[in-house]
């Protein structure tokens, strides 16, 4: 479809599969458009065309004609004693990248952020990242043990830890290889899977403080082991100033117990750091002296320079802006108002302002942030724009409380190169072809 | 100063101070939680540290690793550590003398060469800290002190770091840390270690007539964008966006609803079957084709499910299949006849 055909913004017009029956487009599709097609096809279009021009004003079918859950009794409470999204909104899930991974437990599956709204990740869609499968822990045989440099190692139930003073924090949690996929090149076509390893959540648990506190933990020790309970026993080393700042042992996620894919029933959680410190299914925590230099810290999640060497405990996620919608592989179905939105973090701090360019980062102007904007947060951003067919390059940049400004993905490559694979928080670019399609592209 | 200011020098700590234990909490809640057993701390504290503290006595000798490799850890790792059908190739013989001696491997400069385990690793400790409390991968932490130290040797082998009538122990292994290809390759000065760390790159605050090269240099090919699948069905279909139509139209199906239980291969992903068992290929376990293949036609239900129920080995060879004794039996009625029949 050229530009010329979008029609412009307030006019009554159905979705596009709406033109044509099913068996036309079956028809088309395996046989061509013959003459007799042709014709059919025109007709459709023509009915459509004449629906649009303004000229008739149909009255809508849906007002007209009562629908059923207008004419019918509904279904009893506690139908669904847990409830459930809409059964219109079941394409909106998690999905893995096909060939990522070889194994379906050292995998990803990826929150569909181009589907959401607000600073919220609801519970079933928080991406998974698990090295060794997950687990569903009983929490009655759970325990927490500290141990190492503290006067004496302790023991925690559940129970204890729940009686516990407890503290309720919104933060957001990005796995350190988010957005890994695009140091090279455009390798997937929507934010899915560019950023969604990404989530926001009201997170519950005891201050990391007190718990070292009620060990008598060595108050020159600098580092701290996280360890957790399933098959892979995941460790990584959490820096001291961190875990006395402000983490947390977290039992809850937004209102209730976390889900096991999230490490139930207790999971570290350390602000603005990258997910995989954010040790799940958490056993123990060790006080120590130096660094341990884990599978996941010296292995993986090391980040290669163009010289050859690898920053190694590479932890705060830098801030970082992408818009969700519109983004790659969306439509815009015609020209006129459209609500730009997205979202914006920093691991040092506050999101204090998000700019949006639609020429490609030439010329940006301030977009608004909506709700409570929290230190290591998701902050929802919004920008207006009128789209009149034209190709645009979508882009967003963030500004946090230390001065930091979110940097275009070609300077962020000068220094780092290509193959880091973690820690990407360059500028992302969308295109808006005159079409109304929308892709994932890099630009100079 | 005026009395409200004097009110808050005297009370501030109480209702200021963020870090929670700042609070003066009742002496009770210090009672909560118990002291650690030294038999608990010792049954949990297994970390070795790069200065090989926690590392328990023993040893283990490059001919003792062959075995145990061959037995427990080639089928997803290759016989010499160079698969790439699972995970990551750990070895691949591109290690030089060059590399063991100056402690930087050179290759990892090299976009073609592909980053092994050997490559990039800097610590000992690592590999015995790691495949000691996670491997083998479906049964973790089964393997005895000795096993460990003789699987890190055959490693190291493989590296052509020691030679083959080597025995790694506690007493030599600090010596074999100054051999590690990679020792000199890690790097701590970058600013993302501390929250206050200095960043090495920013983006410019410039608004309008930046210059910016937009030209664009990358983006996903036609061919590329169903990839990941119909992107029509990846997004709300009503909104703003509906997702593109990236699937040939003569593809589509009806709507897909998705639903958990329904097939058996949402169960066999969901119970850990697909980590070991490939639909068609042979992973840690044998692919479910090839169990269709040899049992099919025999009246091998009731001896099927007491295999997945209860666990075995030495049917398609030594690795053995851990006990899925999670399975209801409806779900494991439904995936033994999926496995006879349907797949």
């Amino acid at each position: 479809m050229s530009s010329d055909d979008l029609p412009d913004q307030g006019k009554i017009r159905p979705a596009p599969e709406s033109f044509l029956d099913s068996d036309l487009i079956e028809s088309i599709s395996r046989h061509g458009v013959d003459h007799r097609r042709r014709g059919l096809l025109q007709s459709a279009f023509g009915a459509a065309v004449a629906a649009m021009s303004g000229a008739v004003v149909a009255s809508d079918q849906d007002i007209l004609t009562l629908p059923e859950w207008s004419r019918t009794l509904g279904k009893p409470v506690a139908a669904n004693p847990y409830g459930q999204p809409s059964i219109y909104e079941q394409n909106i899930i998690r999905r893995q990248s096909p060939g990522l991974t070889q194994t379906d437990q050292a995998s990803v599956a990826f929150t569909p952020l181009q589907n959401m709204f607000g600073m919220i990740t609801p519970s079933g869609l928080h991406f998974e990242r698990h090295h060794q499968g997950w687990v569903d822990i009983d929490p009655r045989r759970h325990r927490l043990m500290i141990n190492g440099l503290v006067e004496k190692p302790i023991v925690f139930t559940m129970e204890e830890l729940m009686r516990m003073p407890s503290v309720s924090r919104l933060h957001f949690l990005e796995c350190g290889a988010n957005t890994a996929l695009e140091w090279g090149n455009s390798a997937v076509p929507t934010v899915q899977y560019t950023h969604g390893m990404l989530s926001g959540s009201e997170w519950t648990g005891v201050p990391l403080s007190l718990l070292l506190e009620r060990a008598g933990y060595d108050k020159g020790a600098k580092y701290l082991l996280a360890e957790g309970a399933d098959g892979s026993s995941m460790t990584r080393t959490i820096n001291m100033e961190n875990a006395l700042d402000d983490a947390i042992v977290a039992y809850g996620q937004n209102g209730e117990m976390l889900r096991p894919e999230q490490g139930y029933p207790l999971r570290l959680v350390v602000p603005g750091v990258q997910g995989v410190s954010w040790v799940k299914w958490l056993r123990r925590l060790e006080v120590g002296d130096m660094p341990y230099a884990t599978k996941d810290e010296a292995s993986h999640y090391v980040d290669l320079m163009p010289d050859g060497q690898q920053r190694q405990y590479t932890a705060i996620q830098e801030a970082k802006s992408v818009i969700t919608a519109p983004s790659g592989g969306q439509k815009l179905q015609n020209r006129g108002y459209y609500n730009i939105t997205g979202l914006a973090w920093s691991g040092r701090g506050t999101v204090t302002k998000v700019e949006v360019s639609v020429d490609g980062g030439r010329n940006w102007r301030e977009a608004r942030l909506d709700g409570p904007v929290l230190p290591k947060m998701l902050t929802r951003f919004h920008a207006d724009w009128v789209w009149q067919g034209e190709t645009a390059l979508l882009q967003s940049r963030v500004h946090d409380s230390t001065g930091y400004i979110q940097p275009q993905r070609a300077d962020l490559v000068a220094v780092r190169g290509t193959r880091s694979i973690y820690h990407n928080n360059a500028i992302q670019t969308w295109r808006v072809k005159s079409d109304g399609e929308v892709d994932n592209v890099q630009l100079g | 100063m005026c009395n409200w200011a004097r009110w808050l020098l005297a009370f501030g700590l109480m209702v200021q101070m963020p870090s929670a234990f700042a609070v003066d909490y009742p002496a009770e809640l210090w009672q909560l939680g118990r002291e650690a057993t030294s038999e608990e701390v010792a049954a949990w504290d297994i970390d070795v540290r790069p200065d090989f503290a926690g590392l328990p006595p023993g040893s283990g000798s490059v001919e003792e690793g062959e075995i145990l490799w061959l037995d427990k850890c080639s089928v997803c790792h290759g016989d010499f550590g160079d698969s790439n059908e699972v995970f990551s190739p750990i070895v691949l013989g591109n290690v030089t003398d060059e590399d063991i001696s100056s402690g930087r491997v050179a290759a990892l400069t090299d976009p073609a060469v592909v980053r092994t385990t050997l490559m990039k690793v800097a610590t000992l400790s690592t590999l015995w800290d790691y495949i000691n409390r996670a491997m083998p991968w479906n049964a973790p932490k089964s393997l005895q002190v000795d096993e460990v130290y003789a699987l890190v040797a055959y490693l190291l082998q493989l590296g052509y770091i020691v030679d083959y009538d080597f025995v790694l122990s506690d007493a030599n292994i600090a010596e074999i840390q100054d051999l590690m290809p990679n020792r000199n390759g890690m790097t701590t000065e970058h600013g993302l270690w501390s929250v206050g760390g200095a960043p090495d790159v920013v983006g410019s605050a410039c608004t309008e007539n930046c210059e910016v090269d937009v030209t664009v240099t990358s983006y996903l090919p036609d061919y590329a964008m169903n990839a990941h699948g119909n992107l029509k069905d990846q997004v709300r279909d009503y909104g703003p966006f509906p997702g593109i139509q990236t699937a040939p139209v003569e593809d589509i199906a009806a709507p897909q609803h998705k639903n958990d239980n329904a097939a058996p291969e949402a169960a066999l992903a969901a119970n850990g079957c697909s980590g070991c068992h490939g639909l068609d290929r042979a992973l840690v376990g044998p692919a479910f084709t090839a169990i269709k293949e040899r049992y099919q036609g025999q009246d091998a239900a009731a001896y099927l499910a007491d295999k997945i129920r209860n666990g075995g080995s030495g049917v398609w060879g030594s690795m053995a299949m851990p006990p899925m004794s999670q399975l209801d039996g409806e779900t494991l009625e439904e995936l033994v006849s999926w496995l006879l029949e349907n797949n």
